[in-house]
Formats: C-alpha cells, sequence, structure tokens
C-alpha cells in the first residue's frame, strides 16, 4: 500500500531541540518508506507551521501526515483540525510524543535524538495503517446536574438557570451554602458571608428552572456526554417540605433539646434531633436527625415534636427514594473538608480547652454563633492573648504537603476580628505569608497597623507551662526559640479533599490527584474539565481556593456545560469496535467483557453484535476475541503491530 | 554480568487516560529517565492483548512495561481488571517461551504519577542491564 506521508518535526522553540537534534530526525524520515517530505520547524502550531503542513497536503498530494512534537494529549485535536482543512480525514494524523516522553525526560542528547527517530518511525509505520474516521455527534440533553451546593455549585446552578436551562442541584446536608454560609466576615473586604450568600441561595430556592435534591447524594451514573442517566438516592427528611414552614416549632419541643453536638457551629453549640440547620438555610426546612432521634432508633419517644407541629409536617412513615435525572452535563462542586488537629498532639486540639479551628473561630464570631459573636474562652472570660498558627496539616511533608492558599488570609482576617472585638494582644505564627490576591496585601498592612505581632516561625507545639497555654516556634527572622503564653489558640487547619473524595471519584469516573482532590483535564489551560466529557469541575474539589477563584470557576463550568446546550450537541470520540461476521465463531466470551453491555448476541446469526452508540472505544473485547474478529477502529491490531515494529527497529 | 554496554530496549504500553498521562506528567515536571523506553498509547490497558507483549519481544524488545489506571479508576470502569487477568495467561506463556518473568510488568500508574513512572522505568532499566538481552530461541514459530 503506497501512501504519501508528510513527517514534521517541531523545536518547540527550544523544548525539543536543545536536546534532541529535531534536522537528524527529518533527515532519517526522509528515507523512509513512503515519506515524501520531511521537514523541521520552530512552532509546528504556529499558524505558519500548520500552513506548512496545508500547503504539502496540497502540493505533495499527501495522504498521511506525522507530527513529532509534544504530546498527542495537548494537540492532537490541533492537528486533526489543520489536516480537515486542507481536506484529509483528521484520523490521517499521528503524533510522535518526543516531548513530554523524549526530551523532556532525557540528559544523553544522542541517546534522545535515536529515541526521537525511533518514536517517530514507529508514528510513520502506523499512519499506513490509519484508515478515516468519521467523528460522532450526539444531540445533548439541555438539563445540567451540579453536585454540591456549596458556593461553587450555587454559582454554577444560578449561571445556567438564569439562561433559561434547566438544573437539578444536588446537596448531601438538609441545606446548600457549604462552609461560607459557616462564615463570619470574609477577607478581604471584610463583607459579612451570611449577607452576600443569602440572597444567592434564596435566588436558588426561587429559581423556576432549579431543582433543588437536599439529604440527597448521586449514587450512580450512566451514560456518556450528552446523555448521562444519574440516579439520586434521596434520603428521608421525615418532614413534609411543602407543609414545613421553618417555624422551628418541632425543635423546641424536640426531647432531644441542645443534647446533639450542631455540625454548623463545629460542636461549640448544640441542638435537637429535629433541626432547621442554621437561620438562613435553604430550604428553610426541618430535618429530623436518623441517627440520634430516639423515636427512629428506639421506636420509644413520646413525639413531642409530633403534637408541636401544627401543620403536621413531621412524617415519619418518608422512606428513601432513588431518583432517575437524564442531563447533558454534570459540574462538580463538592468542596474540601477540614484538617482535623486532634491527629498531632503536639497542636494540643482536643487536650485543652482553649484550643480551637479555624472554622470554630468562625463561629464564635459569628453574632448568630454560640457565644452571640463574642470571642469568648470557654469559661467565658475574655482572652488577653491570641495565637493564631498558620500551616496547620498544609506545607508539612507528613500531612499535606500542598499549601491550602486561603489560611494566611483567614488568619489574618481573624487577628483583625480578634482585635476589634476585645483587647488581646495576637500572635500570627506564619512560614511566609501569602497574600496573592487582590487587595489582599493592602488588608494584610491594614491588620499589621492595627498592632498584630507577626512572628516568623511555624507554631511546633503548644503546651500547658503552670497552667498557661504556651506556643513554641522557632522564630526565624531573629533566629531563636520562642515561648509564648497565650490563653486562646486558633489553629488555621488545612483544606483536605472530602473523605468520600474516592468513592465519589469512582461514581463519577474522575480521577484524583496526589492530593486526593479531583484531577483537572490540564492544571493551567482547563482547569474545569475533567477527562471525562462533559463532567466539569468547580471550587475546592478541584484545589483548595478562595471565595473569588470558587466563584469564577463555578461559572466558568457553567461556561462549559452551557456551550453543548447552546449548540445542542458535541462531537464525541468516534474510536469503537465491531464485530467481522465472517469471522466470528459465536464463542460469546467478549459479552462479559464489555463493561457498557455495549455487546449483544444474534441468535439467528450466531454472532455478536456491537452497538456504536453505546461503545466506548477502549478495545477490551477486541483484546479478548480468541478468533480475532473485532477490530477496535484506530487502534486495530495491525496499527500496534507496526507500531512496535516500528519503535523497536535497530533498537 | 552483562556487558556494560548493553542497553536494553523496553517497549511501554500505556493507557491514555492514567499512565500516558503520568509519563507526560514526567515529562512536564522535567524528571530524567534513561532513554530505553519507547512509548506507545492505548485507550486502556485493557486493549493490550498478549500478542503484543509476544509481538514487541519478537521484534527485538528486552523487556515490556504495561501500564493503566489504578484498580478501580479505570476509564472505562475495569478494562485494567480485565488486564490484570490476563496477565496470568500471558507469564505462564512468556514462561513456556523462555522469557524471564522480570522482562514483563503490569503496573498502575496514574495521572500524578509522574515520579512513580520514573521510578518504575529506571528500576525496570536498571534490572534488565543487568539481566542482559533477551534471546529469544525460535521466536520465530511463535507469531
Ligand atoms: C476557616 C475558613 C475561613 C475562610 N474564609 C474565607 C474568606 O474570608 N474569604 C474567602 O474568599 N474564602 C475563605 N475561605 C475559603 C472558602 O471556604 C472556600 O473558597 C469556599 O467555601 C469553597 O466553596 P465550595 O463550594 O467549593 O466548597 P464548600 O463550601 O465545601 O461546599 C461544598 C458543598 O458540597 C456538598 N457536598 C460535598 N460532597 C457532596 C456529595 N458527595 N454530594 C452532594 N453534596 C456534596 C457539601 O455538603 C457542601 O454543601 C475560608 C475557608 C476556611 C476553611
Ligand atoms: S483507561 Fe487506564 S486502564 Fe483502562
Amino acid at each position: 500500500m503506497a501512501e504519501n506521508i508528510g513527517v514534521y518535526v517541531c523545536h518547540c522553540g527550544s523544548n525539543i531541540a536543545a536536546v534532541v537534534d529535531c534536522e537528524k530526525i527529518a533527515q532519517a524520515a526522509s528515507e523512509w518508506d513512503n515519506v515524501v517530505i520531511a521537514r523541521d520547524y520552530k512552532y509546528m502550531c504556529s499558524d505558519p507551521g500548520q500552513n506548512l503542513i496545508k500547503k504539502d497536503i496540497e502540493e505533495y498530494g499527501l495522504t498521511r501526515v506525522v507530527v513529532a512534537s509534544c504530546s498527542p494529549r495537548m494537540h492532537e485535536p490541533t492537528f486533526r483540525k489543520t489536516l480537515e482543512e486542507a481536506g484529509l480525514n483528521g484520523y490521517l494524523l499521528e503524533m510522535a510524543n518526543i516531548r513530554e516522553h523524549c526530551s523532556w525526560v532525557s540528559k544523553d542528547k544522542e541517546a534522545a535524538t535515536e529515541k526521537a527517530i525511533a518514536l517517530t518511525r514507529g508514528a510513520v509505520r502506523r499512519v499506513v495503517l490509519h484508515q478515516p474516521i468519521k467523528e460522532r455527534e450526539v444531540p445533548v440533553n439541555k438539563a445540567t446536574l451540579v453536585v454540591g451546593g456549596g458556593i461553587a455549585g450555587i454559582q454554577a446552578a444560578l449561571q445556567i438557570a438564569n439562561a433559561g436551562y434547566p438544573v437539578y442541584l444536588v446537596e448531601k446536608k438538609p441545606s446548600i451554602g457549604g462552609h461560607m454560609a459557616q462564615f463570619d466576615k470574609t477577607f478581604p473586604t471584610l463583607d459579612c458571608a451570611a449577607c452576600i450568600l443569602t440572597p444567592k441561595m434564596v435566588d436558588v430556592d426561587r429559581n423556576q428552572n432549579i431543582k433543588l435534591f437536599t439529604c440527597s447524594e448521586v449514587v450512580e451514573v450512566d451514560g456518556y456526554v450528552g446523555n448521562f442517566k444519574v440516579k439520586v438516592r434521596k434520603k428521608p427528611r421525615y418532614v413534609d417540605e411543602e407543609a414545613c414552614t421553618g417555624c422551628g416549632d418541632c425543635e423546641s419541643a424536640c426531647v432531644m433539646k441542645n443534647r446533639i453536638p450542631s455540625e454548623f457551629e463545629v460542636g461549640l453549640g448544640k441542638r435537637s434531633a429535629v433541626y432547621i440547620p442554621f437561620p438562613q438555610a435553604v430550604p428553610l426546612k426541618a430535618a429530623v436527625d436518623e441517627e440520634n432521634c430516639l423515636y427512629l432508633k428506639k421506636g420509644k419517644c413520646k413525639q413531642s415534636c409530633v403534637d408541636a407541629c401544627q401543620r403536621e409536617a413531621i412524617d415519619f412513615e418518608q422512606r428513601e427514594e432513588i431518583v432517575e435525572l437524564e442531563v447533558g452535563a454534570i459540574i462538580l462542586a463538592t468542596g474540601f473538608e477540614i484538617f482535623d488537629p486532634s491527629v498531632g498532639p503536639q497542636w494540643g486540639y482536643g487536650i485543652y480547652d482553649n484550643v480551637i479551628t479555624g472554622l470554630q473561630f468562625e463561629r464564635i464570631t459569628n453574632a448568630s454563633g454560640p457565644t452571640g459573636g463574642k470571642v469568648l474562652l470557654k469559661d467565658g472570660s475574655e482572652p488577653k492573648k491570641v495565637a493564631i498558627l498558620h500551616c496547620i496539616g498544609s506545607r508539612d511533608e507528613n500531612y499535606n504537603k500542598y499549601c491550602s492558599r486561603v489560611c494566611c488570609m483567614s488568619s489574618v482576617k481573624f487577628a483583625h476580628l480578634v482585635k476589634e472585638k476585645t483587647d488581646a494582644e495576637v500572635y500570627e505564627f506564619y512560614i511566609d505569608m501569602r497574600t496573592f490576591g487582590k487587595q489582599y496585601e493592602e488588608f494584610y498592612n491594614r491588620v499589621q497597623e492595627e498592632g498584630v505581632h507577626f512572628i516568623r516561625g511555624k507554631g511546633a507545639e503548644v503546651t500547658e507551662i503552670g497552667g498557661e497555654l504556651t506556643v513554641r516556634a522557632e522564630d526565624s527572622l531573629l533566629g531563636v526559640y520562642r515561648e509564648i503564653p497565650v490563653d486562646l489558640v486558633i489553629l488555621n487547619t488545612a483544606l483536605v479533599p472530602c473523605s468520600d473524595s474516592e468513592k465519589v471519584s469512582q461514581i463519577f469516573g474522575v480521577s484524583r490527584a496526589e492530593s486526593g482532590f479531583f484531577l483537572e483535564s490540564h492544571i493551567k489551560l482547563d482547569p474545569i474539565s475533567t477527562t471525562n466529557q462533559g463532567i466539569y469541575l468547580a471550587g475546592c474539589c478541584q484545589s483548595p481556593k478562595d471565595i473569588p477563584d470558587t466563584v469564577a470557576q463555578g461559572s466558568a463550568a457553567a461556561a462549559g456545560a452551557l456551550a453543548a446546550i447552546a449548540t445542542g450537541k458535541v462531537t464525541t470520540s468516534p474510536i469503537s469496535a465491531s464485530v467481522n461476521e465472517d469471522i466470528c465463531s459465536g464463542c460469546k466470551t467478549c459479552l462479559n467483557m464489555c463493561a457498557y453491555k455495549a455487546i449483544t448476541f444474534d441468535e439467528n446469526k450466531k454472532v455478536a453484535e456491537i452497538n456504536e452508540a453505546v461503545c466506548k472505544g477502549c478495545g477490551t473485547c477486541a483484546a479478548t476475541c480468541p478468533s480475532g474478529a473485532i477490530t477496535n477502529s484506530h487502534f486495530t491490531t495491525e496499527q500496534i503491530f507496526a507500531q512496535i515494529e516500528g519503535v523497536c527497529e535497530n533498537g | 554480568m552483562a556487558d556494560k554496554k548493553f542497553e536494553p530496549l523496553i517497549v511501554g504500553i500505556l493507557c491514555n487516560w492514567c499512565s500516558y498521562a503520568g509519563a507526560d506528567l514526567a515529562g512536564t515536571s522535567r524528571f530524567k529517565y534513561p532513554e530505553n523506553i519507547k512509548i506507545i498509547r492505548v485507550m486502556c490497558s485493557g486493549r493490550v492483548d498478549p500478542l503484543f507483549v509476544i509481538k514487541a519481544f519478537k521484534e527485538g524488545a528486552d523487556g515490556v512495561l504495561v501500564s493503566g489506571c489504578h484498580p478501580g479508576d479505570c476509564h472505562y470502569i475495569d478494562g485494567n481488571i480485565k488486564a490484570m487477568r490476563r496477565e496470568t495467561l500471558l507469564s505462564k506463556l512468556l514462561e513456556d517461551l523462555g522469557i524471564e518473568k522480570e522482562r514483563f510488568k503490569l503496573t498502575w500508574v496514574s495521572a500524578s504519577e509522574g515520579e512513580k513512572f520514573v521510578e518504575i522505568v529506571e528500576e525496570m532499566t536498571n534490572t534488565l542491564r543487568e539481566l542482559g538481552p533477551l534471546n529469544l530461541e525460535g521466536g520465530e514459530k511463535i507469531v
């Protein structure tokens, strides 16, 4: 089979050319079978680079193209388009990855050049056997699923709903709002968190296009981009949402009143077994906590809540429900959890009364919190010396290597609030100050002027000396070891991935980074997509970030979903598998191989059949067929054999 | 001891979503590893027909590395589990052909494990340097 192949070797500036001799690759390639032209060029992906290919396709009548450059995961779509523009099918392209897999990882220039030649030869051998393939276009369901009702999910849901399209918002807790709902003020402008968040929460409630599911979790995701089928488990609230007015009468009547540690108050306040999570909750409806309700747990309770509710909203007969939804896109906005500092006894958390976390401080300083907004010690007195410790569980080889990004700023915020509300001296223990955002450095300067002591050194230990809490730290500016007695310690803990993030990643088929946060498709150029087409990320589930970045990412994820909705269709990978009926022996081995049930057995013809619309093209069936009757398009056995021959030759 | 100058040829067959991306990350992070490995991409480790591995040995590879997503993380649900099941059969086949077990490796490398990929390649290259070239007697008969 004679083909006219053009080979293009990219220098990528000096990224490739500094290590690999690009000219030599082109020279070698020009001598291979079927190659009619081989060139090297500074930037193949640039306009002139692409035009070079297009011109050659015309002039030399190229039928196949090989680009030796960066990873196909980066620019395969770019060069496919180049081919299409010159009238060639995009799948008549093959890329040799001589950057990520060669120049960037090699020290020995000669060996690297040999390796690059081998990779390019593999691509040339393979491309000869390529077949044109038509991209698949699938219609897009106009509804979107947003998972997680923190500020990220709220922003994304509102954006899509306001554009006129339906949204299902699934939140596992009884109310939306996420962590932001627990805060008092927000840096850098000290807006009251509730004042800026509540209107958005209410908007969600009122928006006709948003269907909100609380106390709910996604348990199964099927289908593919444009056409996902989702199962949502709606746990019983034991309160009729239609009837409940959120008056709180049940809460006051509950036998367990003030006996259960409140999640919202981070353990600092107590609630009932039937409760409204916080005054601004959306939906403003009570929920019964199964674990602590005496009636649900033991079947024995006088049910004073039932008597107290004039609307007869309490309903112990409610059962779990599975709701099936069909959506075109999914936005994951499941947020973060707080690092538990009790794993490190050196910080004294859970040992000393007046050692608290940053999130607990948010509640203490909040007017609706357990102390009515007064900064008080456990015994009710006002603190005279307060220590704020940065990076607890962050930037620490023993716990999390990454920086949690928001803690320097929230620590500065805490210092300001302590100063505003008390006469206490405030000591901040930091490794480096990271005040990177808009107006952040200005806020830091302002708080410095308020007389807060900034000590450069990580708070290493919290102990009690002579009945007094003492923070030990090495002051790296003064070069001395310091012991500072205080009466309140605020541990500003790391933002960590949700404890169920592994399970969630498997349900949605997305990957996780080393840190455990969900993995984006490209860290710089596509931080909102995942490798599962049609599933997007927003907010802290991708990585720790502040509210401005979270909101921006929420909007960006919404834009991703809206783009597909607006055009009504998306193109999906056309790579699939097919059965050659003449060869198939009807052994049915492949039937069990397919995770998507795309393969069925035709009892009349006694052969296997593959439903292309359902097939995702992984090729597992092709690898198993004992008679070689299954072809995995674009990854055929012949193509892979040819590539193996190419990379091994002279090897 | 093998000849010092001997440099083994390793064919790496990597799944697109995890291991190939992990190898890309090793590159983006500028980690260095021996030039011996030549990487071929498949969509899923489940695509790896035992014949691919045999073919590579027949074409002159001294070692073959197959790598996919961690169990539970396969982009196609469980293609890697199927690859894992095939491994037993393949190892037996290689043994029958007189190919030492060190020459074939099935690993799991996620898209964020660039460092792990480098370690695997380094270790395998060193093992094969020690082991020396593959001598596939009668290799022509098998494919
Ligand atoms: C102590 C502290 C103070 C801070 N102060 C500030 C500040 O002043 N200014 C600022 O800009 N930033 C601040 N931040 C950062 C801010 O908290 C985050 O930027 C923001 O909360 C991120 O929002 P999110 O929606 O991504 O996550 P979250 O707020 O965590 O919301 C996630 C939501 O998803 C739900 N969820 C989780 N898993 C599932 C699931 N499987 N199914 C369904 N629902 C699920 C959760 O219940 C929650 O409602 C602070 C952070 C901390 C820890
Ligand atoms: S996609 Fe990586 S192993 Fe299946």
